[in-house]
C-alpha cells in the first residue's frame, strides 16, 4: 500500500512538505534523523532521485542538515525556520484569497473580522 | 563520460516507411527512464536496434561505449523483456530461470525465488500452458533477477492486472533501490508508473519529440483557468497546448515555465494553476491537438 501523491504537484515538494509538515507538528524534532530517500521512496513508490530532490531542497534551505555516512538531521532553528516560511505562504495564499473572496461577497474587513473571531472551529 | 546507451542519428527505413528518423540520446548510467509513445511510434524499433537486434539504416549505437553488434561483452550488459516474450515453448518455467540465469553475469537468484513466490508462478508449468499473464510474470521476474546494468522492459505487462502490475513497480523501485541500474520503460500506462521515472522521452512518429527529468517537465506545463479574457491575458507569449472553453471560462494548457511573480499575478487575478500530469502531457504533445508557436522540440 503506498501513500497517494497529488499528481498535480511536484512529486519533490511534496516530499519537502512532508518533512516540514513533521517538524511543525512536533513529530520530529530538532536533532532527529530524518526518513531516508529509498524509505520515502519505498513508502510513496516514487523514484529515489526524487525523494532526495525534495530532501536536498530543504538541505539548500538550511532546514535540513547531512551527517555524512549517516543521513540527514533536523537542523536547530529548522522549525522557526519553517513556521516564518509558512507565515508568508500563509498570507499570499489564505489571507489574500479570503479577503478577494470577501470583496466578491460585498463583506466588508468589519465584517470579516468579527466572522473571524466568532467562528468556532468544528472539531471544537 | 561513458554512457549506458547512446544513440547517435538513428534512422531505420522499412521499405518506404520512416519508422525512426535521426534519433539522438544518450542514456546515463543507474537512472530509471520512461521511453513513452503512442502505438507505431517506433518504440520497439528503437529497443531492438539498441540490442543489436535489428540494424539501423543510418547511425550508430553505443553501449557503455561500445557497439552491440556481434559484441558478446556489451550484449552482456543487456537484458529486454518484451511483450512477445522470450522463451522456447517446451520449456518449464524453473528451466527458463535455470537458462537465464547461465546468461547474466549478476543474476539473482534469491530474487527470481522470491519473485516466484510473490507472483505465484508454479516452477513445473511449460512456457506453452502460461497464460498471457503468467508469460508477463515470468518476463519480469527474468527482467528483474538479471540485475542487467541496462534492462529494458518493453510493454512487459500484456494480460497482468492491476494488482499483478503494482507488484511490478514495487518490485522495481525496491530492488533498483539494492542494486542500481539502467533501466528503460517503454509504455503507455504512463500514469501508472511516472513517479518511477527519473527522465522521460516521448517519442513521436519516430522522432524524439521530448526529453528531460520528469519532474523539470512536469514544472513547465500548467493548467490556468478562470475568466476568458483574464487567462488569455496571462499565457500571451506561452507556449498553448490546448485550450477549453465554457461560456465566460476558460481553461489552457501551457507548455512553459512561470516566474514568480506571473504566478502571483495570475492568482491576483483569480486564475487557478495546476500541474499537467505526465501522461495529460504526453496526449497534448503526441495527439496532434493543436499546438502554438512551432513545435514543442526542447
Amino acid at each position: 500500500m503506498k501513500i497517494p501523491l497529488d499528481e498535480n504537484k511536484l512529486i519533490y515538494m511534496q516530499i519537502a512538505e512532508v518533512i516540514e509538515d513533521a517538524v511543525i507538528s512536533g513529530e520530529l524534532n530538532e536533532g532527529d534523523q530524518v526518513y531516508s530517500t529509498n524509505q520515502f521512496a519505498r513508502l510513496y513508490g516514487i523514484n529515489p532521485a526524487t525523494a532526495a530532490k525534495g530532501i536536498n531542497l530543504l538541505v539548500e534551505e538550511g532546514i535540513l542538515y547531512k551527517k555524512r555516512g549517516i543521513g540527514m538531521f533536523v537542523a536547530e532553528g529548522a522549525r522557526n525556520m519553517i513556521v516564518g516560511k509558512r507565515k508568508t505562504q500563509f498570507i499570499e495564499d489564505y489571507i489574500s484569497k479570503l479577503i478577494r473572496e470577501a470583496e466578491k461577497l460585498n463583506i466588508t474587513k468589519e465584517e470579516l473580522i468579527d466572522l473571524i473571531k466568532t467562528y468556532e472551529r468544528g472539531d471544537k | 563520460m561513458k554512457y549506458a546507451v547512446e544513440c547517435r542519428n538513428i534512422s531505420k527505413n522499412f521499405g518506404r516507411t520512416t519508422a525512426l528518423s535521426d534519433i539522438n540520446i544518450k542514456l546515463e548510467k543507474d537512472k530509471i527512464y520512461g521511453l513513452l509513445g503512442r502505438n507505431g511510434a517506433g518504440k520497439s524499433t528503437l529497443l531492438n536496434i539498441v540490442t543489436a537486434q535489428v540494424f539501423p539504416s543510418s547511425g550508430e549505437v553505443k553501449i557503455f561505449g561500445e557497439t552491440p553488434y556481434e559484441n558478446d561483452r556489451a550484449l552482456r550488459h543487456l537484458c529486454i523483456v518484451k511483450e512477445s516474450g522470450m522463451f522456447l515453448k517446451d520449456v518449464n518455467v524453473g528451466d527458463a530461470l535455470d537458462i537465464a540465469s547461465s546468461f547474466y553475469d549478476n543474476w539473482d537468484n534469491n530474487l527470481a525465488e522470491r519473485l516466484l513466490r510473490e507472483f505465484e508462478l508454479d516452477r513445473r508449468k511449460t512456457y506453452k500452458n502460461l497464460s498471457l499473464g503468467m508469460r508477463s510474470q515470468l518476463g519480469i521476474i527474468v527482467g528483474l533477477a538479471s540485475r542487467a546494468p541496462i534492462t529494458i522492459f518493453d510493454e512487459p505487462y500484456i494480460g497482468l492486472d492491476a494488482a499483478g502490475r503494482q507488484l511490478f513497480y514495487d518490485a522495481l523501485i525496491e530492488d533498483y533501490m539494492e542494486k542500481p541500474r539502467t533501466i528503460i520503460l517503454s509504455t503507455h500506462l504512463i500514469d501508472e508508473v511516472s513517479n518511477l521515472l527519473e527522465d522521460v522521452i516521448i517519442l513521436h512518429k519516430g522522432t524524439v519529440k521530448l526529453e528531460g527529468n520528469s519532474e523539470d517537465i512536469k514544472n513547465k506545463a500548467f493548467y490556468i483557468s478562470g475568466i476568458k479574457d483574464s487567462v488569455e491575458s496571462h499565457v500571451s507569449g506561452k507556449k498553448v497546448l490546448n485550450k477549453e472553453e465554457f461560456g465566460k471560462t476558460m481553461a489552457v494548457a501551457i507548455f512553459d515555465s512561470i516566474s514568480e511573480k506571473e504566478r502571483k499575478a495570475m492568482e491576483a487575478d483569480d486564475l487557478i494553476i495546476s500541474s499537467v500530469p505526465l501522461q495529460q502531457l504526453f496526449i497534448f504533445l503526441t495527439g496532434g491537438k493543436m499546438i502554438k508557436r512551432g513545435d514543442m522540440n526542447e
